[in-house]
């Protein structure tokens, strides 16, 4: 500490180390509480593939011409990224507000843009961590075929980081513990469960089939699952493009909620 | 160099209350800065437009030159905050969060672990750089916030009640360690509600209520235009009334103890005189309250009589708290 003069403020420099250390912060939380972010989904998953795949699967058979064990994989280990993307955020986000440590964040040098993106990698990376973790557990129950692995990445990351967007906003909105559950158990599970992880929607009737069209988890559930088998009940292209614009329009709407200190600054 | 420039600032919250009023303050470099107030005055708010914790309503800050509007980034990595309430992850070791912290202002985690080390011992929590910070004590938590500030080597270190509720001995040691850093060339601004650490550490004062500040001077000056001081008097021997002495306000407040309030001009010689041809031994003589304190409750209460009389919009006239002048 002395009154020399110092050198100007490196802002590349500054932002790089600023963002790989909300990454490994984020990364030490997901790993200081493995039992909570990731034992969980692997019992989970376990549990989904004895009942549906082993025990209820062989009395259905095959499920858009493949293994109903097999058609439900995909659909389970995207399921389990999305729900832990958006927990993830949504608890290390609300924890950080509650506990008053966002402060530390907030006086720091590092502009709002990056500590959305420090925030939704942690996201993305304990998504992609469970869907490793599920995909470990699927193989001991089925074969995984891959008919795409740069569609099967890229949808789970994109996926992953929609939801984890998704749990930020939640979270900086959210005043107390109660709504931080609320949209993942009255919006999200729902979505997810009628998003074709368990069945093709061509089996449903026709206004069922088309109401499920308007939901966003449909698209992205089959641009995963097209990656594994090469089937999909929705246009590739038309996935994508749904996943990159709720993207880039959660990413904006976080962003500018955070400029603006909206539920942190007021 | 100004470390710290505060033009206009005004915060009206969205409930209306108007904490600050549009006040101006400087504060040179290397300085040591006491802001102090009654609860509610406004600093806690000031500080946190500083910091970026508060949005503003209306004003202009600079840090080092730096315009936090248009160079918010820059401002910021030249502010280290020790924040009034506890605001680390508990759940996070001592080393984490400082080395952390510094991460966030661009240190490289080497460097960051270095300065972990010396900031640690320096503040004597070393040994308990592996424990979880809920498990320290509320002293130890006090010095890690000041430790996790220095982290980057801020040029200007604002501190908001950095020792309340810590014992003496560990206060006087925060005090020991702030100096240093001061001598080393840090600006320190501190808010406290010990008025005598205030008099202790700071070379200039501004003293802020309802949301204006109502002082702004060196500290030696403040003190000097303290007016009166009260001594307290013990007797040997009891007596029935107050002693009767021509010039002084007498108060006797039981049998064998009064007060005397004594002017500057006035010396104590006299009353010694006054006393000993009345009869009456005096075993022992002490000041009544600490000379800051006194000078604080005489403006504060004087910004309270005068805000319950001004009209209601001289409180939001522009540049109206400029009247401070700035003396270095």
């Amino acid at each position: 500490m002395t009154t020399a003069p110092r050198p100007p403020l490196d802002l590349g420099a500054t932002r790089r180390v600023g963002f790989r250390t909300i990454l490994i912060r984020e990364f030490g939380r997901i790993m200081r509480i493995w039992g909570q972010t990731v034992l969980p989904p692997a019992v989970t998953a376990t549990l989904y593939f004895i009942i549906f795949g082993s025990l209820i699967g062989r009395r259905i058979g095959e499920m858009g011409g493949f293994d109903y064990m097999q058609y439900i994989a995909p659909g389970l280990i995207m399921m389990s990224v999305i729900t832990n993307s958006y927990g993830n955020v949504v608890s290390s986000f609300f924890g950080a507000k509650f506990s008053k440590h966002i402060e530390e964040l907030m006086v720091s040098p590092l502009p709002s843009w990056l500590i959305v993106i420090g925030y939704i990698c942690g996201g993305v990376l304990r998504g992609l961590i469970v869907g490793a973790v599920v995909t470990a557990v699927a193989l001991f129950f089925t074969r995984l075929s891959v008919h795409h692995v740069l569609i099967i990445l890229s949808s789970v990351i994109l996926t992953a980081t929609v939801f984890s967007l998704g749990g930020f906003i939640n979270a900086i909105y959210a005043r107390n513990f109660d709504q931080i559950s609320w949209f993942p158990t009255y919006i999200l599970a729902p979505l997810t469960y009628l998003g074709g992880v368990f069945y093709s929607v061509s089996l449903l009737p026709a206004w069922a089939e088309k109401l499920s069209y308007a939901n966003p988890i449909l698209y992205m559930v089959n641009a995963f699952r097209y990656g594994f088998l090469g089937s999909s009940d929705v246009p590739i292209g038309v996935a994508y493009a749904i996943m990159l614009a709720f993207a880039a329009v959660l990413f904006t709407v976080a962003v500018m909620l955070l400029n603006r200190g909206v539920g942190i600054r007021e | 160099m100004l470390a710290l420039s505060l033009k206009n600032l005004t915060k009206t919250y969205k409930n209306g209350v108007q904490a600050l009023k549009g006040i101006d303050l400087e504060v040179e470099e290397g300085d040591f800065f006491a802001l102090l107030g009654p609860n509610g005055a406004g600093k806690t708010t000031a500080i946190g437009i500083v910091t970026s914790l508060v949005n503003k309503s209306v004003g202009q800050v600079e840090v080092f030159g730096h315009d936090a509007d248009t160079a918010l980034e820059a401002a910021k990595s030249c502010i280290g905050l020790v924040p009034q309430e506890i605001n680390f992850n508990q759940f996070e070791s001592v080393e984490t969060i400082v080395v952390n912290q510094a991460g966030f202002y661009g240190v490289p985690r080497k460097l960051a672990r270095e300065r972990a080390e010396r900031y640690l011992k320096q503040l004597q929590l070393w040994d308990k750089r592996r424990a979880v910070a809920r498990s320290l004590s509320g002293g130890m938590k006090r010095r890690l916030m000041i430790a996790r500030a220095l982290m980057h080597e801020p040029r200007m270190l604002i501190l908001d009640e950095p020792t309340a509720g810590v014992d003496i001995e560990i206060r006087r040691s925060m005090w020991e360690f702030l100096r240093d850093i001061n001598d080393r060339g840090t600006t320190i601004i501190l808010t406290t509600h010990y008025l005598e650490e205030a008099e202790n550490l700071c070379r200039h004062v501004a003293i802020i209520d309802h949301g204006r500040i109502i002082e702004r001077d060196r500290m030696s000056n403040v003190i000097r235009k303290l007016q009166t001081e009260i001594f307290v008097f013990n007797l040997r021997s009891a007596v029935a009334t107050a002693p009767v002495l021509p010039g002084y306000a007498v108060k006797l407040t039981d049998d064998r103890t009064f007060e005397i309030e004594v002017d500057r001009e006035q010396n104590l010689n006299d009353i010694f005189a006054q006393l000993s041809a009345q009869g009456m031994e005096v075993l022992s003589m002490r000041n009544k309250v600490n000379r800051l304190e006194d000078f604080f409750m005489k403006l504060v209460e004087g910004s309270a009589a005068a805000s319950a009389t001004a009209a209601p919009t001289a409180a939001t006239e522009p540049g109206r708290s400029g009247r401070c002048p700035v003396n270095h």
